[in-house]
């Protein structure tokens, strides 16, 4: 028989007060008890990264983490990224460039990435590189996601040149046919 | 940065240059060729988007599956009793509750929602168990007892030639063998004759998984009216709504199939699983919701991944490195079920033709069944590897004949518009020019054997269909078809089949409408991939969305124009042809004031001629073919990829890096060159994974322990894929020739670029060090025993020794086009193949024989 335990947990600001089995984790108490599907699985074995949620600021792999350790930690998930009804730079950056395909591995990738901004605000690709490796992701080759991280980087800085190159919109100039 | 609204133009002060999309600009386009967000983006990044596990419903119960802990072995008895007194169980199914047998092709109907009789290999599903919650099903599953008979395990294509009894399956071309092919076009050994070299290779491609981030899941709602209602994770729903109808013995118009968004297919979605139907029947059985979602094990056991292949190619070439015959032979381990298996097998023969000349071809096949999850369509379907094969070959034919690489391939190009040997019509070629950037990109011409020891360029080509030219089930209808609804605030429903799974099909269809319209992305509202809702498009495998989608949403769109031009002319006494939909508006192109808002023009058509729908369908032209086989490869244009790798080897441990990738892709015209891209980076990555690093593999367990035949790595961690430290920078070259089949001209992208990525990386290390990697994926112990082969005096290879010797009996002979044929076999009698042009089309049941 599943024991249940009562806990208030703060996810993305607010208080709720959930009861769940006791051996359940975060992941599997933010999508069933509080209705947050935005944050995903893929292993639920703390091997890909698909499920990262902030828990006071640290990328946390939900999936490993038991809800019962939660009371009283800040709980952050994609779905408490945007700013009313405006995305989040790094939200708009992965939309704009294709950095989220299939769109599955995309809420860890962007609650990783928020995490890094917070610390860095202007990182380098291989910075990126080494903040997201332990995000797995099977559609883009990484790629556009290091280019929108690059994009809305700029744009929390305030740098008001950030923007996509011209390849990374439309590929690079075939040699021998000009620009 | 403002935040765009969906769909919104994100660069329109980044027009491309005259030289690289300058048709854009001729050709008038707002939407085509400009980047945009794709038009699911908003909903992707704020956790909108609802996946298959994201839906819930009222009385929603969950089901957990029982699978087979032996390899082969017949069920002596199943035991549910514990199971069902266990807290919280609702349900228990077994595979006679389900008998029908099925198959995602009608020639091997060969599975069962829950193994009747035998298991075929471990993860083979037999109980069903559905429970108040996840945690009580997965108790409840525990309980369930099964006794097994255990078989004889058949782990290899080796073991399935030599082993007579048992047989896995109780039909198939010959003992274990699920199918056999010898064809054969034009006088192939007079080619060998003319032949100033011959060259002869075998080579291995292991198998691959895809790998999707997401786990499979479905949901199934009982609804009123005795209908059923199943939301997945699919590629293709409107093969699952078919095979679902079948299976449950319901009338197809009482099933209805939801293509939730999917996290990753690759293919690996694209047949019809034993958890869908088996939630489906517990729902109907229950009467209330069942959701299943597969964990990350069970995900490795529905596979459908890549064949691995043993090939044996042997060529001919002139001395100027024209080929003039070949013979391929393939061997493919199929793992348990049919699957795609039979196309599978043809595939690996049918696209060798179509990237340069070859006049005279012979190709000869097997499949095996083994004891191992099964095998089926990924990424390339089963092209890939033989292209490794040919692209591998090529590279050690121009090091014998003293010719570049590079030139070899450009000299021996297939003409446009060509009818290959063995009957696919080919349209625009745009090969030439991805080699020629990729060369130029990578300074080919000065550093290909010319860098330091260690470091290395290699080259290779591919070609990929842009749709399959038939359905998998013959038959004469649309292959796709859009319906748009017209509304009078100006915005246009799109209803279509089509399943988006990543690759951005729903912004293609948005923005085919949009643009024929002359509205924005966001003035088109989508209703996708419901086979109760939407007409039917056969799914999203071999390509084919962009092409087949795109072409019937322009025809509903023209036909919506139409109607919109005649009452707007008649409104504004305008001839209609002076019309222009852009921006929204109506007007005339000699006085553009003189015009109305879209939404108007919708309300004056609905005025004149009542409510406004319209349609639009697509079936690709019959291909040349008439020989059985030929339904396999013809495609109404194909794609054509180059890539030059450069790779970093320490040759004293073997350990490589690929430093660079440059890859250019014939595209014909890039709906959105930023998703598209997108597409080249996703397939180059796909591709450096196979090459690298991913493998499919079984080990047996010690005697003690059962013997069986078990996955060796079925967990993320196990099964290593690239990380974002893998991945080595990529410059994209697109190709831009508009092809006349295409939507705006448009071919695909999904696909074709991985196919030269494998072959490229093999041939950068023979650059790199010397030696030759005759299979994939490509170890440093590899490199390592080369080397120290070719220290002793060897030839510096690895790779496998032989081909088996395995009878194909009389081939089918099929006269070249040269040769006068007229795309059909001569001794179809002689060759034992019975009448037929498709290889799909003749419906063989389970237990009959051929």
């Amino acid at each position: 028989m599943d024991r249940y335990t009562t806990a208030t947990l703060r996810v993305n600001g607010q208080d709720l007060q959930v009861v769940f089995p006791t051996h359940h984790t975060l992941l599997e108490v933010l999508r069933e008890e509080c209705g947050l599907t935005g944050t995903k699985h893929g292993c639920e074995l703390g091997e890909c990264g698909t499920c990262t949620v902030l828990v006071d600021g640290e990328p946390v792999l939900s999936c490993l983490a038991l809800t019962a350790e939660m009371e009283g930690r800040s709980i952050e998930t994609v779905e408490g990224l945007q700013d009313g009804n405006e995305l989040h730079p790094l939200q708009a950056a992965f939309a704009d460039l294709g950095a989220a395909q299939c769109g599955y591995c995309t809420p860890g990738m962007l609650m990783t990435a928020t995490a890094l901004l917070a610390e860095n605000d202007d990182p380098s690709a291989d910075e990126i590189r080494t903040a997201l490796a332990g995000n797995l992701c099977r559609c883009t080759g990484y790629h556009k996601i290091i280019e929108a991280v690059e994009w809305a980087a700029g744009v929390v800085r305030g740098d008001a040149g950030a923007g996509p190159a011209r390849e990374v919109l439309f590929g690079s100039s075939v040699p021998g046919e000009g620009s | 940065m403002t935040p765009p609204r969906p769909g919104q133009v994100i660069a329109p002060d980044q027009a491309p240059p005259d030289s690289a999309a300058g048709s854009t600009h001729e050709d008038d386009l707002r939407i085509v060729g400009t980047p945009f967000r794709r038009v699911d983006g908003w909903a992707k990044v704020t956790g909108q988007t609802r996946f298959a596990d994201d839906m819930t419903f009222p009385r929603m119960i969950h089901m957990r599956l029982v699978r087979s802990t032996l390899p082969h072995a017949f069920i002596q008895s199943i035991d549910t009793s514990k199971a069902e007194e266990m807290a919280g169980v609702v349900g228990v199914l077994t595979g006679k509750d389900m008998p029908e047998p099925f198959g995602i092709l009608p020639v091997s109907q060969d599975e069962h929602a829950l193994c009747l009789e035998k298991v075929r290999f471990v993860g083979d599903p037999v109980v069903a168990v559905a429970a108040l919650t996840e945690d009580q099903a997965a108790d409840a599953c525990s309980a369930v007892k099964i006794e097994y008979e255990p078989l004889t395990t058949i782990s290899s294509v080796d073991e399935a030639l030599e082993t007579h009894e048992p047989l896995i399956h109780d039909y198939g071309d010959e003992g274990n063998l699920h199918k056999k092919i010898s064809l054969q076009f034009g006088a192939v050994e007079d080619g060998f004759a003319e032949a100033d070299e011959i060259l002869e290779d075998v080579m291995f491609y292991e198998g691959s998984t895809h790998l999707p981030m997401e786990q499979h899941a479905a949901v199934a709602v009982p609804e009123g009216g005795g209908r059923i209602t199943l939301y997945t994770s699919t590629q293709t729903p409107h093969y699952v709504h078919k095979v679902l109808a079948q299976v449950l013995g319901m009338p197809a118009s009482r099933v209805r199939v939801i293509a939730c968004s999917v996290g990753g297919g690759f293919g690996g979605k694209s047949d019809i699983f034993n958890h869908e139907i088996a939630v489906a029947k517990m729902a109907l059985v229950t009467g209330r919701p069942v959701k299943i979602c597969l964990n990350r094990e069970e995900v490795f056991y529905c596979h459908r991944g890549r064949h691995p292949v043993l090939m044996h190619l042997r060529t001919g070439f002139t001395k100027d490195g024209a080929m003039v015959a070949q013979h391929l032979k393939t061997a493919l381990d199929g793992g348990a079920y049919g699957s795609y298996g039979v196309a599978s097998t043809y595939y690996t023969g049918a696209l060798q033709t179509v990237t340069y000349g070859l006049p005279r071809y012979r190709f000869d096949s097997i499949r095996a069944f083994t004891n191992k999850p099964p095998c089926g369509p990924k990424r390339g379907h089963a092209t890939v590897q033989p292209r490794f094969a040919l692209e591998v070959h090529l590279d050690k034919a121009a090091q014998r004949l003293g010719i570049d690489p590079a030139d070899l391939r450009l000299n021996n190009l297939l003409p446009p518009d060509s009818i290959t040997a063995n009957y696919l019509k080919v349209g625009s070629i745009g090969l030439g020019a991805c080699i020629q950037a990729v060369v130029d990109g990578s300074g080919w011409r000065e550093r290909f054997q010319s860098l330091p020891h260690g470091r290395g360029l290699g080259l290779a080509c591919g070609s990929y269909l842009t749709g399959a030219g038939l359905p998998i089930h013959w038959n004469h209808l649309p292959q796709s078809a859009v319906q748009l609804k017209l509304d009078r605030t100006g915005t246009v429903a799109a209803y279509c089949g089509e399943a988006e799974i990543g690759q951005g099909s729903d912004s293609v269809l948005a923005a085919c409408v949009a643009e024929v319209l002359g509205i924005g992305l966001d003035d088109v509202l989508l209703c996708v991939g419901d086979t109760g809702l939407t007409p039917v498009d056969l799914g999203s495998y071999s390509s084919r969305v962009t092409l087949m989608v795109g072409r019937a949403a322009i025809q509903a769109a023209e036909r919506a124009r139409d109607r919109l031009a005649e009452a707007v002319a008649e409104k504004l006494d305008v001839p209609a042809d002076r019309l222009v939909f852009a921006e929204s508006r109506v007007f005339d192109s000699g006085s553009p004031e003189n015009g109305m808002p879209f939404a108007e023009a919708v309300q004056q058509a609905e005025e004149k001629f009542g409510a406004l729908a319209t349609t639009g369908s697509y079936a690709p032209p019959r291909a040349p073919g008439r020989y059985r086989g030929s339904g396999v490869g013809p495609s109404p244009t194909y794609s054509y990829s180059a890539c030059v790798i450069e790779v970093e080897v320490d040759p004293e441990t073997g350990l490589y890096r690929v430093e660079h990738v440059w890859i250019a892709h014939d595209i014909g015209r890039a709906i959105n060159p930023v998703l598209t891209i997108g597409q080249v980076e996703g397939s180059v990555y796909m591709g450096l994974g196979e090459a690298m690093m991913e493998e499919q593999v079984f080990r047996r367990l010690p005697k003690s322990r059962s013997s069986a035949l078990v996955h060796k790595v079925p967990s993320m961690l196990e099964y290593k894929s690239p990380t974002f430290h893998e991945m080595p920078p990529v410059t994209t070259y697109l190709i831009e020739d508009p092809d006349p089949e295409g939507p705006f001209g448009a071919k695909e992208v999904g696909q074709g670029p991985l196919l030269p990525v494998i072959p490229a990386l093999a041939n950068a290390i023979f650059d790199a060090v010397g030696v030759r990697i005759d299979q994939v994926p490509i170890g440093p112990h590899m490199i390592r025993k080369a080397l120290e082969d070719k220290e002793a005096g060897g030839d510096g290879r690895y790779g496998p020794k032989s081909f088996p010797d395995i009878d194909f009996g009389v081939p089918l002979m099929v006269p070249t086009p040269d040769e006068g044929g007229d795309g059909r076999a001569t001794n179809t009698e002689e060759a034992g193949v019975r009448k037929g042009s498709g290889t799909m089309t003749d419906g063989v049941r389970k237990g009959s024989k051929p």
